[in-house]
């Protein structure tokens, strides 16, 4: 696999580009440079992973089209190194730089820029076609390019026939069709309808996830950004001004600028449960008894526990009136007791799809990993707090559910759970915040060197 | 009244006389000796090709050529102007100008011919060179706003009377669209597009056959379509200068005051037109190629 690097490049139009740069490296603003040239580009400095997708989000001449064209060298950098794999584009023969193309980066363009007098097929053979592979071949592969975008049925029509997204598909299956390691998309779902365009990024996501290619996309979409990108860099005015994973831009903006920029974001779509959820109050274990579990739920003050069993997989939960009335009847299990009707989420999942979940349940919504282990839970309060940008976001505090609103290791992933009954990790007990409330008349003498004691 | 310091003459405005007259004068005198030789060689070649098309044309019993060209009607677009050709055709036959046109249509076609070899490539040129563009676009408003009359003088001084200064000049006045079409419809097409050729590792020359022409090729078309028409307007006037064709009857027609002999010419003269021009067009609207780009852009 290859990846891209992007050294102190510099990309300016007009009539004297190298005293742009000159002076745009001595510390003179891209206004200032104006007289020379205009600077699209600004000293960018990116490393592209190999196997990830790297978003460039911008508005429009904030710089990212040039950029994005400097990687397969339709445009070349006035000032700096664009090295792709083990090739310096700048330094490259005419000869060399269309054979980088043919084999090692392809692009999906904003208006699809198709052939229209080709068909379906013919257009996505068309790198096949530039890298020498003999007809029978190319028709093999590309429509199998094609099968895989799902347009297997329309090789033989002709771009205006399709609908918009149907023919960005064929954009993509002929950047596909190429096989290449790395693939620029240009703003590639920008000129699609709303609902189209979600589906052609779910699309993309999953062939991503069997492909794992080096994408580099262009968008000046946060959401979609956002959605996308394992790693996202913003551009402003032909800067870079932040590079980092969606979460990191959410909740730590470089500047005033990415700040507000991101206020705007869904921000149910990019946050996950795992950045949200808190610490579950109440855990019991399911091979302890029902006396266990009411103590469990006294403690925290609930009136129902989350039930794991001893590899802390999540079964359900147990009731504080069922249990008191097992106590009652002499029962020494949970067994018949615990309740599994409750809806869990993954630790991926979008706060957007936790939301159903989350008005259907009495308790929080627990969290679980991929080995259906209980991780966390995502309280109401916290779920409509989440939704507001960070500069006007309340304090945790004085929220109305009574379960724990003391944070995870900030939005990290959770600690390991300590539940009662499994003898590990014996968890240090602290002082309760909510303890104040003694409504339910729950003992607190002894409570700190109780062993029951789930939270940190 | 001042008088003039040099010896100049000064026209009725008082402006010195600018003698540039005089200057072409010397410069086509300058022109026809130094280059005898290839003059010659463009004469013989353009006066052999006609002689063959028009042999052709000519050789072939009326009704042979007035098919054949109801056929290539029929291909281009219908049976509708295969007929009406057939019948135009006919007219033609029918008031005695039917080897006049084949003549004519002989020049037509080899003017036309050499005023798009030396016209595509041009327009190539100029639309991947803006340099060039500047350069060329001054030329062709010239080429094509002087009266045509003029072009025949020193094509007349250089060839002698006959056939060949008529192809030149034509070929001269008509080759102005085709330059500016192809270049039009090169710089029209769509830069996205172009731009993939090169993101997918094409050359230069293979985008040039296999993405710019292509899409470029309805407005090319037009402006071979014009070629073709300004060729046949120049019929006429090559008929002042000794070429045989309807040329011929028209200026005698207009020299002895002959209604009838200048208005039956003339309809021979549009009948061709109506032809030339109807099968042209269609060829650039009805291709494969030219209708998926129409659909294309209108989507």
């Amino acid at each position: 696999m290859t990846g891209l690097r992007v050294e102190g490049v510099y990309k300016v139009f007009g009539r004297r580009p190298n005293e742009a740069v000159k002076r745009l490296r001595d510390g003179s603003s891209r206004e200032d440079v104006r007289p020379w040239g205009t600077a699209a580009v600004i000293d960018a400095d990116l490393e592209i992973r190999s196997g990830e997708t790297f978003v460039v989000m911008g508005l429009s001449g904030s710089g990212k089209s040039t950029l994005i064209r400097m990687l397969n060298g339709l445009l070349k950098p006035t000032a700096g190194r664009v090295v792709l794999g083990d090739d310096d584009l700048s330094a490259v023969s005419a000869a060399q730089l269309r054979s980088i193309r043919q084999r090692k980066v392809s692009m999906v363009f904003q208006h699809f820029a198709l052939l229209p007098h080709r068909t379906v097929r013919d257009n996505a053979a068309y790198p096949l076609a530039l890298q020498g592979v003999d007809k029978a071949e190319r028709r093999r592969k590309a429509d199998e390019a094609l099968e895989m975008v799902g347009l297997g049925q329309w090789g033989d029509s002709l771009p205006h026939e399709l609908s918009g997204g149907m023919r960005q598909r064929v954009g993509l299956a002929r950047a596909l069709a190429a096989d290449t390691d790395i693939l620029l998309m240009d703003e590639a779902f920008s000129a699609l309808d709303p609902l189209i365009r979600r589906e052609m990024q779910d699309q993309l996501l999953e062939l991503q996830q069997s492909l794992g290619k080096t994408i580099v996309f262009i968008t000046h979409d946060l959401n979609e950004a956002m959605y996308l990108g394992d790693r996202i860099a913003v551009m402003r005015d032909g800067r870079v001004v932040q590079v980092g994973t969606s979460e990191q831009i959410l909740s730590a903006p470089a500047d005033d600028y990415v700040a507000q920029f991101v206020a705007d974001v869904d921000r149910t779509r990019v946050l996950t449960a795992s950045s949200v959820m808190r610490r579950p109050a109440a855990v019991a274990f399911a091979g302890g008894g029902p006396r266990l579990a009411l103590r469990t739920m006294r403690d925290a003050q609930v009136a129902a526990a989350y039930v794991v069993d001893r590899a802390r997989v999540l079964r359900g939960i147990v009731r504080d009136a069922d249990a008191v009335d097992a106590t009652r009847a002499g029962k020494d299990t949970l067994h018949g007791l615990i309740d599994d009707s409750l809806t869990s989420v993954s630790v991926d999942t979008p706060l957007a799809e936790v939301f159903a979940p989350a008005a259907e349940s009495p308790l929080p919504v627990p969290v679980t990993d991929d080995k259906g282990r209980l991780v966390g839970v995502i309280p109401r309060a916290i779920l409509l707090e989440a939704m507001v940008p960070p500069e006007t976001s309340t304090p945790a505090q004085g929220t109305p559910v009574a379960e724990s609103a003391t944070p995870l290791l900030d939005g990290g992933p959770a600690a390991p759970l300590s539940v009662p009954g499994l003898p590990e990790e014996p968890a240090p007990a602290a002082p309760d915040a909510h303890a104040a409330d003694a409504s339910t008349a729950a003992p607190t003498a002894g409570r700190t060197d109780n062993p029951t004691e789930v939270r940190a | 009244m001042t008088a003039p310091i040099l010896a100049l003459d000064t026209t009725d405005q008082g402006v010195p006389r600018l003698p540039l007259g005089e200057w072409v004068d010397v410069a086509v005198d300058w022109v026809t000796t130094t280059f005898r030789g290839l003059f010659a060689a463009i004469k013989s070649i353009f006066e052999g090709a006609y002689d063959g098309l028009d042999t052709v044309l000519s050789g072939p019993p009326f009704w042979f050529i007035a098919v054949a060209l109801a056929l290539i009607a029929l291909f281009a677009k219908g049976w509708k102007l295969a007929v009406g050709t057939l019948v135009g055709l006919v007219v033609i036959a029918g008031v005695d100008q039917w080897g006049n046109a084949m003549d004519s249509l002989a020049l037509v076609i080899l003017a036309s011919v050499v005023a798009l070899v030396i016209a595509i490539p041009l327009g190539i040129w100029a639309a991947r060179n803006d340099r060039v563009s500047r350069a060329v676009r001054p030329v062709l408003d010239f080429m094509q706003t002087m009266p045509a009359f003029v072009y025949l003088i020193p094509t007349v001084v250089i060839f002698r009377v006959g056939v060949v200064p008529g192809i030149v000049a034509t070929v001269i006045f008509a080759m102005a669209p085709g330059v500016r079409f192809t270049e039009l419809g090169l710089r029209q097409v769509d830069r996205e597009v172009v731009e993939a050729g090169h993101a997918f590792g094409s050359s230069d020359g293979r985008i040039l056959r296999q993405i710019q022409l292509p899409l470029a090729m309805p407005t090319i078309m037009a402006g071979v379509n014009q070629v073709i028409m300004l060729a046949l307007s120049m019929v006429v006037i090559s008929g002042m200068a000794g070429a045989p064709g309807l040329g011929g009857d028209v200026v005698q027609a207009l020299q002895r005051v002959n209604v009838s002999l200048g208005f039956e010419a003339g309809l021979a003269v549009v009948i061709l037109a109506m032809f030339l021009d109807r099968v042209t067009s269609a060829f650039g609207t009805r291709s494969k190629t030219a209708r998926a780009v129409a659909a294309a852009t209108k989507a």
